[in-house]
């Protein structure tokens, strides 16, 4: 490829992706977006869920922007082998994300 | 996430494809629950490297696959596929490129009980915290890895064997977690492996957002030699600044890498452009006894200031740049980088 070829398809993906600079951009700490129907959770389920993401999911990585509510229970057990949740920390992750 | 360091598998494109069908057709046969349909997940993006003046152009799509099969075991797999475009030296103008294919990962947890899982196949060894979690393009905050991500990691990073982790004990006041594995040797393309054993132990303490944890693994053929690290993650309370730290030491060689990095998300009213941004800065620093050509580390001795600045946008897309100076007997050397990165996350189909 040649260098400037390659400096012109960076350089204009990146001028491509200013438009987007403008939007809101999440907090990376904040949990992923729960269903449209979901109620609202117990204070104690949902304080000690949003514990659990705290300090097991967001120290590695941001939260996903959302992601559909059939895929919880398969994100909960890769997450619970990758940071090796303990029983009670995936039950709290589960409802957290699914109330 | 592609190292340039360490070495790559080439795997048939064929050959991944059907370890990755079949791992999907057999979730497929099993009823699954409405929260469990196997999912898509992973990162594609393009990557910059300059060296020394040659600049790689690397696009990479690392994709996950995740399927329940029943309620007690997961079958996932990633796979990193990449294309490197670099300069083709020797005076002669113009670009080359290779294509490799490395299946990262290809495993079954099965769930034993709340303090165990069982994990059988090939699986990302467990050594320090870097090789599992923060390989994925998707989570690393530096294009390239550690200088020293290749002592304990077995040459391949993973291994193909078994291997029991879970949450030894978890109350408010700490975590305990292990892993322990044995692999045997491989030379399979798809599923290259040594034959070691080892494991790692790790201590969290959430009221001072603290983590500690050793690593020992011990290779068991050729010239029988131990590894061991220790790690360090530290995340002050109220802060937004982050600190990972891992050393590890052979009989040959030793090193460390410290990670700082601060989101400015305090600033700009936590949703504004400033916040956004994630300033970096990685120290690292090898130290060599004995030469050995397999550890993918420095011949001599080297020092490492890495400076980064992470731009984390909206529709899961991120912009990683950094700039590194390297210092070496050997000569010292600027590295520019910049990433460019888009994390997806889908089912495989609506579900119930």
């Amino acid at each position: 490829m040649n260098p400037r070829i390659g400096f012109v398809l960076v350089a204009g993906t990146f001028a491509a992706l200013l438009p987007l600079m403008a939007q809101k951009g999440p907090d990376p700490k904040t949990p992923p977006a729960r269903t449209a129907n979901a109620q609202p959770a117990h204070e104690d389920d949902s304080a000690q869920g949003q514990r659990v993401f705290n300090q097991n999911c967001a120290r590695c990585h941001d939260a996903p922007q959302g992601f559909p509510p059939q895929i919880s229970g398969t994100v909960l057990r890769h997450m619970r082998v990758r940071a090796n949740l303990s029983a009670s920390d995936e039950k709290a992750l589960l409802h957290f994300m699914n109330p | 996430m592609f190292h340039p360091r360490s070495p790559q598998r080439e795997l048939s494109l064929r050959t991944c494809i059907r370890i990755l069908t079949g791992a999907t057709l057999l979730a497929l046969v099993h009823a699954i629950a409405a929260q469990d349909v196997p999912l898509i997940s992973g990162g594609t993006g393009l990557i910059t490297s300059t060296k020394g003046g040659n600049t790689t152009y690397l696009p990479v799509i690392s994709p996950l696959l995740a399927a329940p099969v029943g309620s007690h075991i997961l079958v996932e797999s990633r796979a990193t596929i990449v294309d490197s475009f670099f300069p083709k030296g020797g005076g002669q103008p113009g670009y080359a490129h290779d294509l490799f294919l490395g299946l990262d990962f290809l495993q079954a947890d099965i769930t034993a009980n709340r303090h165990m899982t069982i994990v059988a196949g090939q699986f990302l060894t467990p050594f320090g915290t870097y090789n599992e979690r923060l390989t994925p393009i998707w989570i690393s905050n530096f294009e390239e890895a550690p200088l020293i991500f290749g002592l304990g990691t077995m040459g391949t990073s993973h291994s193909v064997g078994g291997m029991l982790r879970g949450s030894a004990a978890s109350t408010k006041d700490f975590n305990l977690d292990y892993a322990a594995y044995f692999s045997a040797a491989s030379t399979n393309e798809q599923f290259n492996a040594e034959r070691s054993a080892g494991g790692r132990a790790s201590l969290y303490i959430p009221a001072a957002h603290l983590e500690f944890g050793t690593s020992f693994n011990r290779l068991l053929q050729g010239t029988r030699e131990n590894f061991s690290g220790i790690h360090l993650w530290w995340e002050p309370a109220n802060s937004s600044l982050r600190l990972r730290s891992e050393f590890a030491r052979a009989a040959h060689a030793r090193g460390y890498w410290i990670e700082t990095g601060y989101r400015l998300d305090r600033f700009g009213g936590g949703h504004g452009i400033l916040s956004r941004f994630e300033p970096l800065f990685r120290i690292q620093q090898t130290f060599r006894s004995q030469p050995d050509a397999n550890d993918a580390l420095p011949s001599t001795d080297t020092k490492q200031a890495d400076f980064g600045l992470d731009f984390h946008m909206p529709h899961e897309l991120r912009i990683n740049t950094s700039y590194s100076r390297e210092f070496s007997s050997s000569g010292n050397r600027n590295i520019w980088q910049t990433g460019l990165i888009y994390r997806f996350l889908i089912p495989t189909w609506r579900g119930k």
